[in-house]
């Protein structure tokens, strides 16, 4: 059934209420204007592990509340609702995932009780160059001793600038564009020859350039598999992408919401400017469009808990949708609001930034496309 | 959960006994179709012989009650059914407007009598059904219609004509909007009407399209004489019957859009009949882009259909005016897909008449979405509906 169950719907409307009250867009404004460093508020981030969100994907019998998935969209779509900044993606939904499913005993027992306190954020750092292309991935782990030697550079990581460990793609054999021979090591930041360059963002929210120069890890670091480590990272991104999409869904809800506020209550040529056929039917057409995308964010997230390996196709179909319809959302937003539209004073602009950088993320509209009409047999 | 997954078993080692192979192929073209009514030739014994298995079981109207002819299955259950019955490619046993507009318009609104009357025939296929909405000057403001019921005691005298009547030419009957109060604003003065077309003062003509086919048809009414019992509902409030099943329609039209859940989507068709290149991507890379973005589009509004239908079921209630998005949405896309589907055909589109391409069936199929986004409401009317009564926004 393609509706959220009971559970799901309680949780809803508590992420909503807790978001509204605690995390609203002025919290990312005052983010942006005291230039927070770590990119999000820790206090928040400590409130949401009292709520749970923390162990949204880790499972019960490891000190989480293991709602899966669509738990997961759920506080993704109501923090897009109001741009709120935290590690959610990177640390309860990606790396939860990672560890919950590949984790070694250690890796788990170390990990797993500090990302449900909220007191471990844990990055994911898999591109290098402007576009996301994990097979792609050029950086090198090679043997050494016991261990590896990690040399190479991550571009935009997510929480990179705030993170106390993270979770690396490097190759242990094959060359770009291959999937085999990958390896996934999870490196705490203070790592000697680990260094990150804070990036300030469009969204307010930061990121980091990570630079391993010859970063030295024992055989204890590797999540997974040795060499065989790209289904492992698919499925994490499977997550990162679902819960990007999720995000971009509220967004985009959010943004046509306000937007068609603003065309009831504007006044011009003596009418409401919402009683206008030429933005009424553009308001409509965006409405379908928004409506489409959330049902397939659901379908996607709902795959994902059914089989995270088998999802693929949906959560491409999802990512796709999401980013462009977020992307329509936005642009239809500002120009019907019109020339305060394009204020700092109001939020729309904060809505634009951030679909900007999430619709990027883990590929974009075209990216996706590109896999689903892969998986389709073109 | 069990018994669900009972259920499955069930129906899928039915399906397997009883449905014949011949009615485990694609269906080519609309004379495949099993339209049911007094005059249809089946076009194979497989057909009648399907038809006959699937009505006994209620399959052809599945969750209808049973005591109409239906298969009295929850949503649930419908859903299995229908995706068993994909699984191994089996065709529909029937299509009618009886199934898709009628028997739900009478199962809500319908006296008794009515349904015992009308909808156990509609499960069989023994009588085909034509909708009489649309006139000559009530397309879109459908509300206006001037096909008139004079009272005559104990029936109605009705005069007028209709235009746009789908397989007019093949029903038996009809259910046609009347006007029977002319002083009345124009939506409080509507009646619905059931008739025979057989019945003196009723006639027909089709009308030729661009795709070259005629399934429309004018529909005449030369003071057509029609029994009281057969006014279903309330007199002068037929516009409500007429609202419910406008949704209906718009929900159905809609759903051609997915192009997915049939036959293969355009950049399926378009792999095979262009290629591809060694690594398997279509080797035209503007049209790749396109097929593409469509198949998103499509598999995104599949998943909209689905969660549109599970929201109801467990809401208990309709679709509602979401139709109008469903119908919107559909109907463009499959435009759209029938694009994507000329511009893969290239040179190969361009035939009109011929075995090369069976007599220019891609083009005429082309031609023929154009007229996705006009019936039922146009694509504007939709956007209008969503506009006022989704939205809420203020009137001009």
């Amino acid at each position: 059934m393609l509706v959220l169950n009971d559970d799901q719907v309680m949780l809803q409307d508590a992420a909503r209420g807790f978001v509204s009250e605690k995390a609203p867009v002025a919290a990312l404004r005052k983010i942006r204007d005291e230039k927070i460093a770590d990119g999000f508020d820790r206090g928040l981030w400590r409130s949401m592990a009292e709520m749970g969100w923390t162990g949204v994907l880790v499972p019960e019998d490891q000190g989480g509340l293991g709602f899966g998935f669509v738990g997961a969209g759920v506080i993704c779509e109501e923090m897009g609702r109001t741009l709120t900044a935290s590690p959610f993606l990177s640390t309860a939904m990606m790396a939860a995932t990672a560890l919950s499913r590949a984790g070694s005993p250690a890796q788990k027992e170390r990990w797993l009780p500090a990302i449900v306190a909220g007191e471990a954020v844990i990055a994911t750092a898999v591109d290098e160059g402007r576009r996301h292309d994990p097979a792609g991935t050029a950086m090198r782990a090679e043997r050494h001793g016991n261990g590896f030697r990690l040399s190479g550079t991550k571009a935009y990581v997510v929480d990179g600038q705030a993170a106390d460990a993270v979770l690396v793609a490097a190759r242990t054999a094959g060359s770009a564009g291959e999937t085999g021979g990958f390896s996934l090591f999870l490196v705490e930041t203070a790592t000697r020859g680990l260094s990150a360059e804070r990036l300030s963002t469009l969204d307010s929210r930061g990121a980091a350039e990570l630079t391993f120069d010859g970063v030295e890890v024992t055989a204890d670091a590797v999540v997974g598999e040795v060499d065989d480590g790209f289904p492992l990272l698919e499925i994490v991104l499977g997550a990162g992408r679902a819960g990007l999409a999720a995000e971009l869904s509220g967004n985009a809800q959010e943004s046509f919401d306000r937007t068609m506020a603003y065309l009831r209550e504007r006044k011009q040529f003596g009418r409401t400017i919402g009683a206008f056929q030429a933005l009424q039917h553009r308001a409509a057409h965006l409405f379908c469009e928004v409506e489409v995308a959330r049902s397939a964010v659901l379908a996607a997230l709902q795959a994902l808990d059914a089989d995270p390996a088998g999802a693929s196709l949906a959560v491409s179909v999802a990512k796709s949708k999401a980013s462009s319809v977020a992307r329509l959302a936005a642009q239809e937003a500002v120009q019907m609001h019109g020339g305060i539209g394009m204020t700092d004073a109001i939020d729309i602009g904060l809505f634009m930034k951030r679909m900007q950088v999430a619709s990027t993320l883990y590929g974009d509209a075209d990216f996706h496309a590109d896999r689903v009409a892969r998986a389709r047999g073109f | 959960m069990d018994a669900l997954e009972a259920f499955r078993r069930e129906t899928r080692a039915w399906l397997d006994a009883n449905c014949p192979a011949e009615m485990r192929t694609p269906v080519s073209g609309d004379d495949d179709i099993c339209w049911g009514g007094r005059n249809f030739v089946f076009k194979s014994e497989a057909q009648k012989v399907w038809l006959a298995r699937m009505a006994e079981r209620g399959w052809t109207v599945p969750g209808w009650p049973k005591a109409y002819g239906g298969g009295g299955l929850s949503h649930e259950e419908v859903k299995v059914l229908k995706e068993e019955m994909r699984a191994i490619g089996a065709r529909s046993p029937l299509e009618s407007f009886g199934i898709w507009m009628l028997g739900p318009a009478l199962l809500a609104f319908g006296s008794e009598e009515q349904k015992q009357e009308h909808l156990p025939r509609i499960a069989r296929g023994e009588i085909r059904w034509c909708q009489g909405y649309s006139e000559p000057n009530a397309g879109s403001d459908l509300a206006s219609l001037q096909t008139r019921a004079e009272d005559a005691g104990d029936h109605f005298v009705v005069t007028g004509s209709k235009i746009w009547t789908s397989y007019a030419d093949k029903a038996d009957m009809i259910f046609c909007l009347v006007r029977t109060d002319f002083s009345a604003p124009k939506h409080l003065g509507i009646s619905f009407l059931l008739f025979d077309m057989t019945w003196p003062g009723v006639s027909t003509k089709p009308i030729l399209l661009i795709s070259g086919k005629s399934p429309f048809c004018e529909t005449f009414f030369d003071g057509v004489k029609v029994p009281k019992a057969n006014l279903v509902g309330t007199l002068n409030r037929g516009w409500d019957i007429a609202k419910y099943l406008l949704t209906h329609e718009r929900e159905m039209i809609g759903g051609g859009g997915g192009g997915l859940l049939g036959g293969r989507s355009p950049g399926q068709v378009a792999a095979q009949e262009i290629g591809t290149d060694g690594e398997g991507k279509l080797a035209d890379a503007f049209l790749r882009a396109d097929v593409a973005r469509a198949e998103v589009d499509a598999l995104a509004f599949a998943a909209t259909m689905a969660r549109y239908k599970d929201e109801a079921a467990s809401g208990g209630k309709g679709v509602g005016d979401r139709s109008a998005v469903l119908k919107y949405y559909g109907t463009e896309l499959n435009k759209r897909r029938h694009e994507l589907l000329m511009r893969t055909a290239g040179h190969e589109g361009l035939e009109w008449e011929g075995a090369r391409s069976n007599d220019g069936e891609r083009p005429r199929g082309w031609l023929r979405t154009k007229a996705n986004s006009i019936e039922g409401g146009t694509s504007e009317v939709m956007l209008d509906i969503v506009a006022k009564r989704l939205l809420q926004l203020p009137n001009a």
